[in-house]
């Protein structure tokens, strides 16, 4: 096997051995089980008509939960990803042996990132069934919601591995947490710019979602679970709608998904060079 | 350390090619010298001490050579390949000073990850590891989480990882600051055994007994330079005297006509005097109203050298 394959086995090999795995896939359960029980209850309450609104409204926030969880798991879990074992001095041998350390950088990023997408996927999944069965409301784009929310977790991942490459794993997941919470910030006030149709503050958004793309990755969930009502409500409330972080008015622009796929090689590229360049 | 060391490997071919070289191999941290220009040549085959005291340089220069740091300036081939080469590396086993492997891996799961990364043919891996198990005494613990294992343990199992796949070079870093004598005595036999086998062996040490006992040569790193380098005959042909005596407080100084001496309270031992000038040093002693006990010349053991080494070294 390619050492960068059996560097990402590695990776996966520990979170599972380390009950990493086993700890959220109890904690999903629990949350989706939760869940299902107050959609359940939401329909029984709601009046006819309104259960659908209810429900795409009441899973853009559960939905934001699990996109938190994922986001802020990838970020602690990448933090000390390179760090604590240049620290411990695991990687010593390692290195020792023919194996580039770009190979050890993309190794770790693919494990971690398999890791991500399977959650993403078995979570999102799990959850949207759930939905179903209590209420029979399943979100327009069902893959497309799976996608964004994945790629918002590899976003985190992807920053919390640069900073592992140079700081310690406690500050590297710290500074990346902020960072997401932030980047979320940022695209809040963006949008009371884009409300206010200010130009200045909805650029805090912009840059902000340039710096980390993963609010903007979030507003696609948002779009994806929006059926036409609900897009037709918010385009009739006119630039206002823009304010709320728990709706998206259009799907995120193409330049941005290609800014998107920049940015991913831009992190990857400088957690290499950066890892190429460090003395251990 | 050969004086015609020349600039590069001889020949260019692997075989012929000495198993580590280097010409003024220098490394600083910001202004921190490391290592000062460090030339030296290892030959195939022998086990080589690397000695100095904590903070000399050792370990440096070990990760230099591994190219886990970059140097300031100078050169060093490994094998007869530029330091750093990645084929290199194929044919070379290292035991870091620091040493830790992955704890939720078993024994023998490290050790498969090792002849992966080597990488080793697979179909020589349960071999290789089984082989390496009973070489390091880990068969019976083959299966149990690394991270159920004492540091002694780890260590071992570090050694079994160096040696998988018979490697051409060995660096062993400290290989037995976790051990306790009954591994030391293994890790000297176990050296013994690789350098049979034509490994050349690489051995960070300040255990000078250890070094003593399996070293063919030596070279003494100091403030990261080479202070002293040859083979152990070469460099222990001198002789040393041990005395117990008493009645001598404060007056050592007035004994530096008989060269360095180890201080260590009753006993003390002149690590660079020849036999012919004991009459003198008892005589001097009774002068300065010391009382001799026991006087013992002896040939100069690797630690009355290392000492006097270092002590010429101290800036005067």
């Amino acid at each position: 096997m390619a050492p960068v394959l059996v560097v990402a086995r590695l990776t996966v090999q520990e979170a599972s051995r380390r009950r990493l795995l086993l700890a959220l896939v109890i904690l999903t359960l629990i949350v989706v089980g939760f869940s299902a029980w107050g959609f359940h209850k939401i329909t029984e309450l709601a009046q006819a008509g309104e259960a659908q609104l209810i429900s795409s409204q009441l899973l853009i926030v559960v939905t934001f939960m699990f996109s938190g969880v994922l986001a802020l798991s990838a970020a602690v879990v990448a933090g000390p990803l390179i760090s604590s074992e240049v620290e411990s001095g695991l990687l010593l041998a390692v290195l020792a042996r023919p194996v580039r350390r770009s190979e050890i950088v993309i190794g770790k990023w693919l494990g971690l990132a398999v890791l991500v997408a399977i959650y993403a996927g078995a979570a999102g999944l799990l959850e949207m069934l759930a939905v179903d069965w209590a209420t029979g409301y399943v979100p327009p784009h069902p893959i497309q919601l799976i996608v964004y929310v994945a790629v918002e977790g590899l976003a985190l991942l992807s920053l919390g591995l640069v900073l592992s490459t140079r700081l310690s794993g406690i500050t590297g997941g710290v500074i990346a947490l902020v960072a997401w919470l932030m980047g979320w910030i940022g695209g809040v006030v963006g949008g009371f710019g884009a409300a206010l149709q200010n130009d200045a503050v909805e650029n805090i958004g912009i840059i902000s979602r340039l710096i980390l793309p993963s609010d903007g990755l979030w507003r696609g969930a948002v779009f994806a679970m929006e059926p036409d009502a609900v897009l037709a409500q918010l385009r009739l409330g006119g630039t206002l709608a823009r304010a709320n972080p728990f709706a998206a008015v259009d799907p995120p622009p193409i330049a941005f998904l290609a800014w998107v796929a920049v940015w991913f090689a831009t992190m990857l590229a400088l957690s290499i060079w950066s890892f190429r360049t460090r003395e251990i | 350390m050969p004086a015609d060391s020349p600039a590069a490997p001889p020949g260019g071919g692997a075989a012929a090619s000495p198993a580590i070289h280097t010409v003024e191999l220098t490394k600083r941290f910001g202004s921190t010298v490391a290592l000062a220009g460090l030339t030296m040549t290892v030959p195939r085959g022998e086990i080589f001490g690397f000695l100095g005291p904590n903070g000399a340089g050792k370990t440096t220069a070990v990760k230099l050579l591994l190219g886990l740091l970059r140097p300031t300036s100078g050169e060093g081939w490994l094998l007869g390949q530029r330091v750093g080469d990645l084929a290199t590396r194929r044919r070379i086993g290292y035991l870091p000073e620091l040493f830790r492997y992955q704890a939720w891996l078993s024994a023998r799961e490290v050790l498969a990850l090792h002849c992966e990364l080597a990488p080793l043919p697979r179909s020589r891996w349960k071999e290789a590891i089984d082989g390496a198990l009973n070489i390091v005494g880990l068969a019976d613990r083959a299966s149990s989480r690394v991270g159920t294992f004492s540091k002694g343990m780890q260590q071992r199992l570090g050694l079994g990882a160096a040696l998988l796949g018979e490697p051409e070079l060995v660096f062993l870093d400290e290989p037995t600051s976790a051990l306790d004598p009954i591994g030391r005595h293994d890790v000297r036999r176990i050296i013994r055994e690789m350098a049979e086998r034509g490994t050349a062996v690489f051995l960070n040490s300040h255990l000078l007994s250890e070094v003593e006992q399996v070293c063919d040569r030596v070279a003494v790193v100091d403030h990261g330079r080479v202070i002293a380098s040859g083979t152990m005959q070469d460099l222990l042909s001198g002789s040393a005297v041990r005395v117990r005596v008493s009645g001598l407080d404060g007056q050592l100084a007035k004994l530096e006509a008989f060269g360095p001496v180890d201080d260590e309270g009753e006993h003390l031992t002149f690590t660079k005097l020849g036999p012919e000038r004991v009459p003198d040093l008892v005589s001097e002693i009774v002068k300065l109203g010391g009382r001799v006990y026991e006087v013992v010349p002896r040939h100069q053991n690797l630690e009355d050298r290392f000492l006097q080494l270092l002590h010429e070294d101290e800036p005067k």
